[in-house]
């Protein structure tokens, strides 16, 4: 293949050297390399790229930048329309984004977008270059609720927009999904959530943590006695869902959130840290997504033996195709076309082992994929001491069970229009996950951003 | 930072807090729960709301040390800081939510055990502020071990018992109730047990046996507290409920409790080792090769 039809590699840690660590895996490109994958931009002039991305960063704009080496030029032009770019290029499913519409994909390879958006804001980040804060405040104040993808995209928009903006989180760090849940080995939590959080900060952003709305302080008192014109709600997607068979209450069984959150929030895989965690020796993690594959490739990293149990096959793993690269590079063994049927334990109700039964692939279902059915009689048992489940997760009820005239769906999802995030709440606005169930952290990003939009206009129309 | 105003050692090892925390103190209800978490590298501990002042913006913690974190904490004096201090979580207790005038007509009893007895002042100093008079029966292992006595005199009527016999009575909290009720002629509606989950455990069977409906205060494992992992989850008649945000408070015959106190367990060893290098500090040598002791 001609040269220009392949993309520059980037460097990564080697996956033996990376199993045994929490280090990032992923070591991003140099200058030199940027540019040269830069160049192979075509810089078209109807840019497809740019309607494949959420927020519809000026990608052209800011590879052309690159591939004359102004990369300062070229953060300005990212920063434009993204407040989160060093977590985009490294989490975003670009392969279905904007690198799924790239022009040089049709044949060969697509530009590596995602990987010149994470080099661009990682050299900002080295270079002390912040995004810059509004010189003027417009004097109303807005809240915030959440402090993920959704929240500090909607907060930054509104503060370069001058407003006076609070964020409000309910545990003890802000970055929802992005702190608690995306793993050290492909997030850096210090030099890259945290310094994106500082960057939100900078344009002026106020946040307060460990206020639970709906326990801590209600919306309607929000809006009533402390002075807020509008709220948005960004509070995510956190409430997670168990199978229901037997021997799931057992000791050794968690939800991928309890797991996640114990090692990545809490740090528990470091010794200087309060927080335990339980180190299995073989890991069972039920299910097939991005979560799936984060709480594998962690158990794997804490020293055990991991198995992915998932009921479809390896074309319908919901997981970026790269994760699921990265996890068996790794090692994890994937036991596709499986299903548990019960987890077996000791007198102790402890974890000793899992009842699986071997799945085959009937006609399509509503999702489009096809529907896994049991086979009679294929069912087997191993030996595990740990299980992670990891089937999803719902919105948490709280906030919309305790505001008054906020309509939810039979999902428990907030209704929100997609334009503005506008609820059936007066001065009240919501996306991300809360909206539409889980989903991903650029997908939320561009629905802070339509909510930023939507008060705005609201805040504005109400002068007039 | 939310900032310790007073620091008291209650009994032999129970300790008292106050702490700023002005929005929790706004809304909390008795019944319900705070997290605290010392410094950075802390860990998310749940401790049950003992007292609060919405003048003042303070909320009132009573712990007993058991294992590493909380022996640190007993440590902290007047002035220090908690890193964070979240709530109010779960749900107030239920009479709470009913109507006083029917309240009255019900008779309450409780029964608590151990530093379970500061969750417990809370709901009788609310029902004395609502006009009702509930039975309060402490149970302690010795006369060491009883707290907030007078307190608990001002807004009920006291039963106390020693297991060793050391102060006022000898036996349980449940020979107590069973004494009150087929002895003395006492009748309950309600009653509401908080204490270790082996002695909720022995109330409610007893109160299975009297006919009297009961209360019980779980305390499962937590992280968050705020719903997001099911750490603390405890089967409710054959359901799935999450202590955080559907509890503390359930009705204790539809408990499975055999299970919660296994579920209790889980990190037994992590914990242990955690003290052990807590009191050994740089004496421990980490012989057992798991620790990370330099060996």
């Amino acid at each position: 293949m001609a040269k220009g039809l392949i993309r520059v590699p980037v460097r990564e840690q080697d996956p033996k050297v990376r199993a045994t660590n929490f280090n990032e895996v992923c070591l991003g490109y140099n200058k030199e390399e940027a540019m040269e994958e830069a160049s192979r931009c075509l810089n078209c002039k109807n840019a497809k790229c740019i309607t494949g991305c959420p927020v519809n960063i000026n990608i052209p704009g800011f590879i052309a930048q690159v591939k004359e080496g102004n990369i300062e030029e070229a953060y300005k032009i990212i920063s434009e329309s993204s407040a989160l770019p060093a977590v985009c290029g490294r989490v975003c499913p670009q392969e279905s984004q904007c690198e799924g519409k790239c022009i040089r994909g049709i044949k060969g390879d697509p530009v590596s977008i995602g990987k010149l958006e994470r080099f661009v804001a990682d050299w900002a980040k080295e270079n002390g270059i912040k995004p810059e804060a509004p010189t003027e405040k417009n004097g109303h104040k807005v809240a915030v609720i959440g402090s993920g993808p959704a929240g500090l995209t909607c907060a930054g928009d509104l503060a370069r927009l001058g407003y006076d903006v609070t964020i409000f989180e309910a545990l003890h760090k802000a970055g929802g999904v992005l702190s608690y849940g995306i793993p050290e080995f492909r997030l850096p939590k210090d030099k890259v959530v945290a310094a994106e959080i500082e960057n939100v900060k900078s344009l002026g952003v106020k946040i307060e943590t460990n206020v639970i709305i709906g326990k801590s302080v209600t919306i309607d008192e929000l809006m009533q006695d402390e002075g807020y014109e509008a709220v948005f709600i960004g509070s995510g997607a956190g409430l997670p869902m168990f199978m229901g068979i037997p021997g799931e209450q057992a000791n050794g069984v968690f939800s991928a959130n309890e797991y996640l959150t114990r090692n990545n929030l809490m740090k528990a895989y470091r010794e200087d840290y309060d927080t335990p965690i339980a180190r299995g020796k073989k890991v069972a993690v039920v299910g097939g997504g991005n979560v799936a594959m984060d709480a594998a490739r962690t158990a794997l990293r804490l020293g055990a033996e991991v198995h992915i149990i998932y009921r479809r096959s390896e074309a319908e793993l919901p997981a970026r195709v790269e994760e699921v690269h990265h996890a068996k590079e790794e090692g994890v063994i994937f036991d596709l076309l499986t299903n548990p049927v019960e987890i077996l334990t000791d007198e102790n109700d402890w974890v000793t082992g899992i009842r699986c039964i071997r799945m085959e692939l009937g006609e399509p279902d509503a999702s489009g994929r096809r529907r896994p059915v049991e086979i009679p009689g294929s069912e087997f048992e191993f030996d595990v001491d740990t299980v992670i489940m990891s089937l999803g997760t719902s919105p948490n009820p709280l906030i919309s069970s305790t505001t008054y005239g906020l309509d939810t769906n039979k999902r428990k999802c907030i209704i929100a229009d997609e334009e503005f995030g506008k609820t059936s709440k007066e001065g009240v606005y919501a996306g991300g996950d809360a909206v539409t169930g889980a989903a991903t952290v650029i997908l939320a990003m561009g629905a802070g951003k339509a909510g930023a939009k939507g008060i705005h206009e609201y805040i504005m129309g109400k002068q007039e | 930072m939310y900032k310790i105003v007073k620091a008291e050692k209650l009994a032999a090892n129970i300790f008292l807090m106050e702490v700023e925390a002005p929005r929790v103190a706004k809304h909390c209800l008795p019944g319900q729960f705070v997290i605290v978490k010392m410094d950075e590298e802390g860990e998310r501990i749940p401790l049950t709301i003992c007292d609060y002042s919405r003048e003042k913006g303070t909320i009132t913690i009573v712990f007993q040390p058991i294992g590493e974190s909380t022996m640190r904490m007993s440590e902290l004096k007047e002035g220090d800081a908690f890193m964070d201090f979240v709530g109010p979580l779960g749900q107030p207790s239920e009479f709470c939510k009913e109507d006083p005038e029917e309240l009255k007509k019900k008779k309450i009893v409780f029964v608590a055990g151990g530093v379970g007895t500061a969750p417990v002042y809370p709901q009788a100093k609310w029902l004395h502020e609502h006009g009702i008079e509930a039975d309060v029966i402490i149970g302690a292992r010795n006369k060491d071990l009883i707290i907030l006595e007078d307190e608990f005199k001002k807004v009920c009527n006291l039963y106390i018992t020693t297991d060793d016999g050391s102060y006022v009575r000898k036996g349980m909290g449940t020979d107590v109730l069973r004494d009150l009720v087929q002895n003395q002629g006492k009748h309950y509606d309600v009653c509401v047990a908080i204490g270790p989950m082996i002695m909720m455990k022995f109330v409610c069977l007893l109160t299975k046996e009297l006919g009297i409906h009961t209360i019980v205060s779980m305390n499962p494992i937590m992280v968050d507290g705020t719903g997001m992992c099911g750490a603390c989850r405890v089967t409710v008649g054959g359901e799935v409920k999450f202590a955080c945000v559907d509890g503390p408070e359930f009705d204790g015959h539809l408990i499975n409790f055999d299970e919660a106190m296994k579920r209790q367990q889980m990190y037994k060893t992590e914990e242990g080792r955690a003290i052990l290098r807590y009191k050994e500090g740089k004496t421990h040598h980490g012989g057992c090769g798991h620790c990370g002791g330099d060996k």
